[in-house]
């Protein structure tokens, strides 16, 4: 097996959550979405430090890791806040910037 | 380290590529049914299970320090923090299942399989003959290796990361304090208004059925054997999760009425009666089998 089949795993798995987030309407599972399709890019630079044999590709992958811990911290405490005013995790329903 | 493997390889071991295949399999079942369960929870547990899988892929291609803080921090942090989430709103939070634009899930599938397909053909454009491995970068140990690069390349990145974090974590904050913009009620006042809108004076009745259940979710009975809206938390009322056990005890109340009856019949007539009352017997214990 080459390890280029990681990187199509990692273009998959992208695929999916790009089309999840299209697709689904609850904010919740955007986000999760979201963070499938970071994590992909995850699997596809791990792969890529393999294939290159050096470490630069995991320290970016690393790096993603933090990135999308702070945006999960922060896009939840908005869901939450969202939830609060509104009384639901619909993204249709967020269409005004002021309640 | 062995010089096979510090030397470019084009192939990697039959268990890796059996490994592959398999959790890969699985890994592509989570994704999918991560964007196509209804609930909420369940989208959090399937991505769950896809994250552990590529914590293991990532062990497999030599990123051992990765491997460990994908499950440290993506399976174990982010991913409760979603389930946390989920459980704070997601209790009323149906998904619609109406579409608001026309045909636009159908688009969006088409558009989802065409990037896969442009995306995938790229990757199948590219000569990747044979590859480097990592043998040769955590020769000096994983760990030890990418502290080298954070710490000297990497080391302006590293310390943006730390002022994103606190910035995340101070808006966190910020977001989810809420403002108190009048004074809390006291115990008094508040029974006050209770007496003065004169709705539920009382405390909420127990949930539970005297003597059989005492679960939260199942609901006292009325004196005519309906169930109360009122002593089941309005949480599970609107999850509908309530269990219903009203059927029973009207069955139960059914069968006491017969027996009495039954009962004050033989009383009154005597022989035939009590005849009758066998067939019922039978017919009851031939219910009860049933």
């Amino acid at each position: 097996m080459n390890p280029i089949n990681y990187l199509y795993l990692a273009a998959l798995l992208f695929t999916i959550g790009a089309a999840g987030v299209l697709i689904r309407r609850n904010a919740i599972v955007l986000f999760m979405c979201v963070e499938l399709m970071l994590n992909a890019c995850n699997l596809a630079f791990v792969a890529f430090s393999r294939l290159h044999g050096n470490l630069d590709g995991q320290i970016i992958a690393f790096f993603t890791m933090v990135v999308a811990a702070a945006e999960v911290v922060v896009g939840l405490a908005i869901i939450v806040t969202i939830f609060r005013t509104r009384h639901t995790a619909s993204v249709d329903d967020a269409s005004l910037m002021k309640l | 380290m062995s010089p096979s493997i510090l030397a470019a390889a084009s192939t990697t071991s039959t268990g890796e590529a059996v490994q592959f295949w398999i959790l890969g399999t699985v890994a592509v079942i989570g994704a999918l049914a991560t964007i196509l369960m209804k609930r909420a929870v369940h989208s959090a547990l399937s991505l769950a299970g896809t994250m552990i899988i590529l914590a293991v892929f990532y062990l497999a291609n030599g990123a051992y320090f990765l491997g460990v803080v994908q499950v440290v921090v993506y399976t174990g942090a982010i991913m409760m923090l979603f389930l946390f989430v989920v459980m704070l709103v997601g209790v009323t939070a149906a998904d619609s299942l109406k579409e608001t634009l026309k045909g636009q899930r159908w688009l969006a599938a088409g558009a989802g399989i065409g990037f896969g397909i442009l995306l995938i053909a790229g990757l199948g454009n590219a000569s990747v003959k044979h590859f480097n491995g990592l043998g040769e970068a955590n020769a000096g140990g994983n760990v030890q290796g990418l502290a080298a690069l954070i710490f000297t390349k990497y080391v302006f990145a590293f310390e943006i990361t730390g002022a994103l974090l606190i910035t995340a974590a101070v808006g966190a904050m910020v977001l989810t304090h809420k403002e108190r913009t009048e004074r809390a009620r006291t115990q008094r006042e508040l029974s006050e208004r209770r007496v003065r809108e004169g709705t539920q004076v009382t405390p909420l009745p127990a949930p539970g059925v005297y003597a059989r259940h005492n679960a939260v979710d199942i609901p006292g009975l009325l004196p005519d054997g309906t169930p109360s809206e009122l002593t089941v938390i309005s949480t599970l009322r609107e999850r509908g999760q309530v269990r219903d056990v009203s059927g029973e005890s009207l069955a139960e109340l059914a069968a006491l009425e017969q027996r009495s009856s039954e009962w004050l019949e033989r009383g009154g007539t005597g022989r035939s009666a009590e005849q009758r009352r066998g067939e019922q017997a039978r017919q009851r214990d031939e219910e009860a089998t049933r």
